[in-house]
């Protein structure tokens, strides 16, 4: 069975999917990658379907599905590279990939996951900071 | 309506006997009819073409104007009626320069007498009108496809894409949106998109007579296609009236960002991108 790689580039995990997928690839995908972000702790997943001509409810609903899991294992996911066609087509069908953050390019989404991140850490500074004056 | 052998003959023989004169007189009327358009010259040459084509057919045999023999006549009366639809003249007066062979006809058929004269005539007549309806046909057929190529000419210049800023596109709509239009401009638009890898597209609707729920629908098709790829879209450019109407109609643009004119979409993108822009004491010469 055909397994779609995962590349790690510093924070973030990288999927790119260069074959149709299958409910089995698609199952795996899952498997594999909350794997990966358990072990490596990373905040952020890129799905690059720069290669994906289709993009049919099957797919939508797995990148839906791949966002959720990574949400509860707190990385956050974003969809970069989909054609004009593919959106187009996305749109006539009244799909709309709902909670799934998407970027033009992977450059972009890296951009977006980094930018997410470090408003994330000031948060969380921030409140550190509260509470150590806080606390006197 | 093909002519007999002997009657084709017969034309032929009429058409070239007195060939000088033929073909003067029948620029004559043609000249008269096109008002000084067309220069005298320039109708001889074309009155010629066709008198030579037509005696060239008569003196085969039958002269019949959808067989195999009269492909150089029907050539002859295209290539007189694609010129004349390219330069702008009117049915009537293309077909006109046809319909002046009959006059002419009817003064040699007179002069020559005889017997099987009026026969002779009522057929070349049916001959004549045949090739004037030949000719009307082409000069629709050179206008239509003329009003087609203009037509897609016409969506491949109302379209364009331009870089506002470094990551900022703007797609200026001018004219009425229909289905095939905004498809184009949907692609175009996308495709920019990822060409320049900018994330933000300004649509201003500024050239947009009028917004009804159909183009609203297109726009907003546009803008959740591109915020699936990743960008975002902000509508520029309405106006008072457009405001009142897209309101009346009860049109939701929901949460996409719109703006009065497109200094302030850009303003706003810039914002968004972090560009601060300030105003600097200006520069004076002298």
């Amino acid at each position: 069975m055909e397994r779609v790689p995962i590349l790690k580039i510093g924070d973030i995990l990288l999927v790119s999917i260069q074959l149709d997928m299958s409910d089995q690839t698609a199952v795996q995908l899952q498997e594999d990658l909350a794997e990966r972000i358990v072990a490596t702790g990373c905040h952020g997943v890129i799905i690059d379907i720069t290669a994906l001509d289709i993009v049919d409810s099957f797919v939508g609903r797995m990148l839906s599905t791949i966002a959720s899991i990574s949400k509860v294992l707190d990385a956050e996911t974003v969809v970069v590279g989909m054609r004009p066609a593919v959106a187009i087509t996305l749109v006539e069908l009244g799909l709309s990939l709902n909670g799934i953050r998407t970027a033009l390019n992977v450059e972009r989404g890296m951009e977006l996951i980094a930018a997410a991140h470090a408003d994330e850490l000031d948060y969380q500074l921030d409140d550190d900071l509260d509470a150590e004056t806080a606390t006197p | 309506m093909a002519l007999s052998t002997e009657e084709s003959g017969r034309l032929a023989a009429l058409l070239s006997g007195q060939d000088e004169r033929v073909t003067t007189r029948w620029t004559e009327i043609v000249t008269s009819s096109l008002r000084g358009r067309l220069s005298q010259a320039e109708l001889r040459r074309q009155v010629q073409d066709l008198h030579g084509a037509i005696v060239a057919t008569g003196e085969q045999g039958t002269i019949d104007l959808s067989a195999e023999g009269a492909a150089e006549l029907r050539a002859a009366l295209s290539e007189l009626s694609r010129g004349r639809a390219r330069q702008g003249f009117s049915a009537t007066e293309t077909t006109i320069s046809i319909f002046a062979l009959k006059d002419v006809l009817a003064e040699l058929v007179q002069e020559t007498g005889g017997p099987s004269a009026l026969q002779d005539y009522v057929a070349f007549s049916k001959l004549v009108d045949e090739m004037g309806l030949f000719t009307f046909e082409s000069f629709v057929r050179t206008r239509e496809s003329l009003i087609a190529d203009q037509a897609e000419q016409l969506l491949e210049l109302s379209t364009p894409v331009v870089k506002l800023w470094e990551g900022v596109v703007a797609v200026p709509l001018v004219g009425t949106l229909d289905s095939a239009r905004a498809q184009v401009v949907m692609e175009r638009l996308l495709q920019t998109l990822v060409d320049t890898s900018s994330p933000y597209a300004i649509i201003d609707i500024t050239g947009v007579p009028a917004v009804d729920t159909q183009v609203a629908q297109h726009i907003l098709k546009t803008v959740v296609a591109a915020r699936l790829m990743g960008a975002d879209c902000i509508i520029s450019g309405i106006r008072p009236q457009i405001a009142q109407t897209i309101v009346a109609l009860g049109i939701e643009f929901g949460d996409i960002a719109t703006k009065a004119s497109l200094a302030d979409a850009l303003r706003h993108v810039l914002r968004l991108n972090g560009v601060e822009t300030a105003r600097r004491q200006p520069r004076r010469d002298a």
